[in-house]
């Protein structure tokens, strides 16, 4: 970890243009230690006076930048009327991360690949041009969709997979003004540009993240599997939202999770999906269209199959989501 | 251009240690630190608070839990410099009932972890947003005990918190 100058922020305007901004600190000063970002200041954002409340607005919820992943979770609006999304940041780190990291940081982790993490290995996303030791090591938490020959990580955010689900939409701030970006367009596939994680550009700031009014609080389900019951990133998680007239579906939701390097939501399956019954048949007729072109590698193939009967289960516990144990989700 | 801050290590700018206040206890304590310096560092080796443990410095095992301004949170992915105004308990300043219950349920045996799993318990406690044993337990799951107590942590914390034990 190399010394760095600090500031505290008081405004917005103190902070777009530049780089390099501290919230929570769960990912970023582990970064920092392991010398995988490396800052000259640090600009602390938890001093603004604004961005940390959940608040109602015209078109549905917003949820300020600053807020934190524990206080949004436990919102009595977001409980009541996106409890999809609050199931999601309950199943992501621990109690005392989701304490303390934001819902902007959320968005902006950096993956858990273990490669990565290694100053000895080859990595294209830590020094692009060294080469992925995933690909031909051991990969069994890597990407089974939308990988290239650079990289297989996995974006390893719960709390994305939800708001993928929700249509969320993120508010930026930079110098040349405000624009605001479907969820859809934030993440990036890795291709020949690994070190980019997503679309933020230098200089910009994420303020806010809106819900839109429909939140599938009726039926709805968050599944994630791994490999001990808690505190573990996802082999394959799924989001689902349903929206039912009788037993047919009206709309439908489905992200993955745990699969790719960005939340995983193919519009065809859900297509497919309205109008139809909703029963493992037809859900499983969507999971092979959203798995279409998954390819595993040496110890992550069993991903495939595992996300085609993840999502066929937790759409049939969307079905009643009373059926979603509280606490540790049961892997069987 | 966006790749630039993979690919090239920032000289590091001199940068001078600056004075800071933290509440600690309800005790007001200064100390000249650099920015870099995490929370748990901060409490261990400048104000000989040695309670609060560093296990793996990552955020991974909770050894270090201390309480801020009410939340159990870890000192260790925390810089001291953020914490001016806060109000932290670490292990020295805590009187709580679950102590006793961690002895009467033999919840331990090295004892290394103690302190982060007794400020995570008060944080779970005083969130009051976990009932069952099954949620106590997955709240509970950012603190890791080797010598393998957590079935008599879970029971400390359940007899404290009342309710059905299920």
């Amino acid at each position: 970890m190399n010394n760095f100058d600090y500031q505290k922020a008081a405004t917005v305007s103190d902070v777009v243009g530049k780089s390099t901004f501290v919230a929570g600190g769960t990912n970023l000063i582990d970064l920092l230690k392991y010398n995988l970002t490396n800052a000259a200041t640090l600009i602390d954002i938890n001093t603004i006076g604004e961005h940390h409340d959940i608040l109602e607005i015209e078109d549905g919820v917003r949820l300020g930048a600053l807020a934190t992943n524990a206080d949004t979770a436990y919102h009595p609006i977001i409980e009541q009327r996106y409890p999809l999304l609050s199931r999601a940041i309950l199943a992501g780190a621990s109690a005392q991360i989701r304490n303390m990291a934001t819902n902007g940081g959320n968005l902006l982790q950096r993956t858990r690949c273990y490669y990565f993490y290694d100053p000895h290995a080859p990595c294209n996303k830590r020094l692009p041009g060294s080469g992925c030791s995933a690909i031909n090591g051991y990969n069994r938490n890597m990407a089974i969709l939308g990988t290239s020959e650079n990289c297989i990580a996995v974006f390893p955010s719960d709390m994305s997979i939800a708001l993928s689900a929700l249509d969320a939409i993120i508010n930026i701030k930079s110098e040349d003004g405000e624009r605001s970006v479907d969820f859809a367009d934030f993440h990036r596939l890795p291709g020949d540009t690994p070190p980019i994680d997503n679309n933020l550009k230098p200089g910009e700031f994420i303020t806010s993240i809106d819900l839109p009014l429909k939140g599938f609080a009726k039926n709805y389900s968050y599944l994630k599997l791994r490999d001990r019951a808690s505190y573990a990133f996802a082999l394959v998680s799924v989001a689902t939202g349903l929206e039912l007239d009788g037993d047919t579906i009206r709309d439908v939701r489905i992200t993955l999770g745990g699969v790719s390097h960005k939340p995983w939501r193919v519009k065809d399956a859900e297509h497919y999906l309205i109008g139809k019954k909703a029963d493992r048949e037809n859900f499983s007729a969507a999971a092979d269209i959203i798995l279409q072109g998954a390819v595993g590698f040496a110890h992550n193939t069993f991903k495939i199959k595992l996300a085609k009967k993840a999502i066929v289960r937790n759409c049939m516990m969307a079905l009643d989501p009373s059926t979603q144990l509280p606490g540790a989700q049961p892997s069987a | 251009m966006e790749t630039e801050s993979f690919t090239k290590t920032h000289q590091a700018t001199t940068v001078t240690p600056r004075t800071i206040t933290l509440s600690i206890n309800g005790q007001q304590h200064a100390l000249t630190i650099l920015p870099y310096v995490s929370l748990l560092d901060a409490l261990r080796e400048y104000l000989d608070l040695t309670g609060t443990k560093k296990g793996c410095d990552h955020g991974q095992c909770g050894a270090c839990t201390v309480i801020c301004d009410g939340k159990r949170i870890i000192s260790c992915l925390t810089l001291a410099v953020m914490k001016e105004g806060a109000k932290i308990t670490t292990i020295e300043g805590i009187n709580h009932p679950i102590q006793q219950a961690f002895i009467d349920h033999d919840a331990f045996q090295c004892g290394y972890c103690t302190p982060g799993q007794i400020c995570s318990a008060i944080g779970l406690l005083e969130e009051g947003k976990v009932k069952s044993r099954e949620e106590v337990k997955d709240s509970m799951s950012g603190n890791l005990c080797r010598c393998g107590a957590n079935q008599q942590i879970i029971d400390a914390i359940m007899q404290v918190k009342g309710g059905d034990n299920e």
